[in-house]
């Protein structure tokens, strides 16, 4: 009889690969065999992080940032400037504008943007929590910094005309990341001097 | 302008295909269903990054592939290389000289072309769809920051139905209350956008409207009364203030969208109205002028693209001579002789191809194709 697919746990672990973002058939079968020949100790170190991850990240109580405790990093350190609030989609984009080192506020991750053809609305998003940091009045200016194409502008103008009523001045970045475009994928050049750029926008 | 070289992968029929044009005139000739069409259908790619015959790129992939690629040498003042990657339901992959280009609107115009097809009546006798098609092709061309725009308009329709058909199944009126404060901000987009897109189509009617009205009374051999008219779905009296008017528009029919689940107006419901001699062309031209009309339409786009700069716009004319009488075909045959670039002709039989139009022949026959 001949061979119609790989061995069992091969096959299975080709299949938790394939799930993955940015791996297709071909990368999940590259990193199966390249595993196969690495030595035990260091597919330990991997698993062992693979599994760190899961049990000792969680979510930041007040910004929703990837955390180890209760505070993400940014929340617990004490010279950030409280009146400058970023709101960013994803925690990845909260290290993209950290790595450019223009921005010295606090964040709020909204988890996702507007997009209801997957049934996303405000409900789904950390917006109520936004609103909520805002009541107090430490707040000063909210640069609202969703991905610049159709999905990320539209919840930045949802989140304009919300915050209109409340008195906050509100930015978007700057033209200069390429529309359609990822937050995440830009430069640090061209992000930076989006922050640097960044105009008021009316509601 | 001229492709010099062209170079199929997985497109259409064809697994591999290298074929070299001369300038000027070149002529495709084959039975049917050799892949003629095919190969032209490639290159009129290259200048909307869209298909001719279908509005979903699937069917340019050859069967049971994943993606077609279309590599090109297009010789203008000087030799580009440029190259599509197309893949069905995501981002086309464009590469200009071999160096990757992130948006479809920075290869654009490096080729421009213009096709004649058997499917152009439908420009005058079909659904609304193929009128839009056309001047959106046009738009593009001569304009392509549309490339995106469009994008963002179709992707801003998408989600606005799903609002619409979430808003109709929703019951809570809290539920209901965030779905309209999110549907505001969809809207501005579909006003943004269709505004934007609709001045362009205006314009571009515009640019035309002389040039259709002079080719057809070349191909008619007299003066006739061409009139075309932008009719704005659920807008009547469209002016300048396109915005505006959508906006106004929109709140009339919001409860109608809420029930019906579906974006009622905006460019992408939009028709031309095409009339002839006082009469809608649809329904009352004759087939010879009907014909004459869509000929008309095409040559006038042929027009406004050889007023851009960059040389003469590649001229296409796919299989069109066979569905004309004699005098449209010889007037359509003395037009494309007029032409100082690149022209392609294909046909089933040599005897199909007016004498004014002489080139050089190429024969087509299962998926290869050879000089002479
Ligand atoms: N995606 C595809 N995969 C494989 N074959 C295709 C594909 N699309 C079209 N064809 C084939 O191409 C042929 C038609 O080619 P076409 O260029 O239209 O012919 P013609 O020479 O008459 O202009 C048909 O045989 C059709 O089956
Ligand atoms: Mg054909
Ligand atoms: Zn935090």
């Amino acid at each position: 009889m001949y061979q119609t697919s790989y061995e069992g746990v091969l096959q299975d672990l080709i299949d938790q690969l394939v799930r993955l973002p940015a791996v297709g058939p071909k990368g999940a079968q590259r990193i199966a065999y390249h595993l196969l020949e690495t030595d035990r100790e260091d597919v330990e170190a991997l698993a062992g992080a693979l599994l760190a991850v899961k049990d000792r990240l969680t979510v930041c109580e007040v910004c929703f940032n990837t955390a180890e405790g209760a505070l993400c990093r940014v929340c617990r350190d004490e010279t950030r400037d409280p009146a400058v609030l970023c709101v960013v989609e994803e925690p990845k984009d909260v290290i993209a504008i950290e790595r450019t080192r223009e921005f010295t506020g606090r964040y709020h991750v909204l988890g996702g943007v507007l997009d209801p053809m997957r049934g996303i609305g405000p409900d789904q998003l950390h917006i109520r929590e936004l609103f909520t940091r805002l009541a107090d009045g430490t707040v000063q200016e909210v640069i609202l910094a969703t991905d610049p194409n159709t999905e990320g502008e539209a919840t930045a103008a949802y989140l304009g005309r919300q915050m209109a009523t409340i008195g906050v001045a509100v930015t978007r970045l700057a033209s200069g990341l390429p529309m359609g475009g990822d937050l995440e994928l830009a430069d640090e050049v061209t992000l930076g001097r989006a922050f640097a750029g960044r105009r008021r926008i009316d509601a | 302008m001229r492709v010099s070289r062209l170079e199929l992968t997985d497109f259409r029929n064809y697994e591999h295909l290298v074929v070299e044009f001369p300038a000027g005139t070149s002529v495709l000739l084959g039975p049917n269903g050799q892949g003629k069409t095919n190969i032209v259908e490639a290159v009129a790619y290259l200048a909307t990054f869209s298909s001719h015959r279908v509005a979903n790129d699937t069917a340019l992939v050859r069967a049971g592939c994943d993606r077609a690629v279309i590599r090109s040498l297009v010789e203008n003042d000087r030799t580009i290389g440029l190259d599509v990657q197309i893949n069905p339901g995501r981002a086309n992959r464009l590469q200009v000289n071999r160096a990757p280009v992130r948006r479809a609107r920075d290869a654009l115009g490096i080729v421009r072309a213009v096709m004649f097809a058997p499917e152009d009546l439908s420009l005058v006798k079909g659904d609304p769809a193929a009128r839009r098609r056309f001047l959106d092709q046009l738009l593009v061309q001569t304009n392509p920051r549309y490339v995106s725009v469009m994008a963002d308009y179709d992707k801003t329709i998408k989600q606005r139905n799903s609002l619409l058909r979430s808003a109709a199944k929703s019951h809570s009126s809290l539920e209901r209350e965030t779905l309209q404060s999110t549907l505001d901000v969809w809207n501005d987009r579909l006003v943004q956008f269709g505004a934007d897109i609709v001045a362009g189509r205006l314009e571009v009617l515009d640019r035309i409207a002389g040039p259709t009205a002079d080719s057809y009374a070349l191909l008619a051999a007299a003066r006739n009364d061409v009139k075309m008219t932008y009719v704005a779905a659920r807008m009547p009296e469209l002016r300048d203030d396109v915005g505006q008017r959508m906006r106004e528009a929109l709140v009339n029919v919001r409860s109608e969208e809420l029930v019906r689940g579906v974006t009622l107006l905006g460019p992408h419901r939009d028709d031309v109205d095409l009339n002839l001699n006082g009469l809608p062309a649809r329904g009352y031209a004759s087939h010879g002028e009907s014909w004459s009309l869509a000929l008309a339409l095409r040559l006038a786009s042929y027009e406004v693209l050889r007023d851009e700069q960059s040389g003469e716009p590649i001229l296409i004319l796919d299989d069109v001579f066979a569905e004309l009488d004699q005098q449209r075909r010889e007037r359509l045959a003395q037009a494309a002789a007029g032409s100082h670039g690149q022209v392609l002709i294909t046909a089933a039989v040599s005897g199909d191809v007016p004498e004014a139009l002489s080139g050089v022949r190429f024969s087509v026959d299962s998926g290869a194709i050879v000089q002479g």
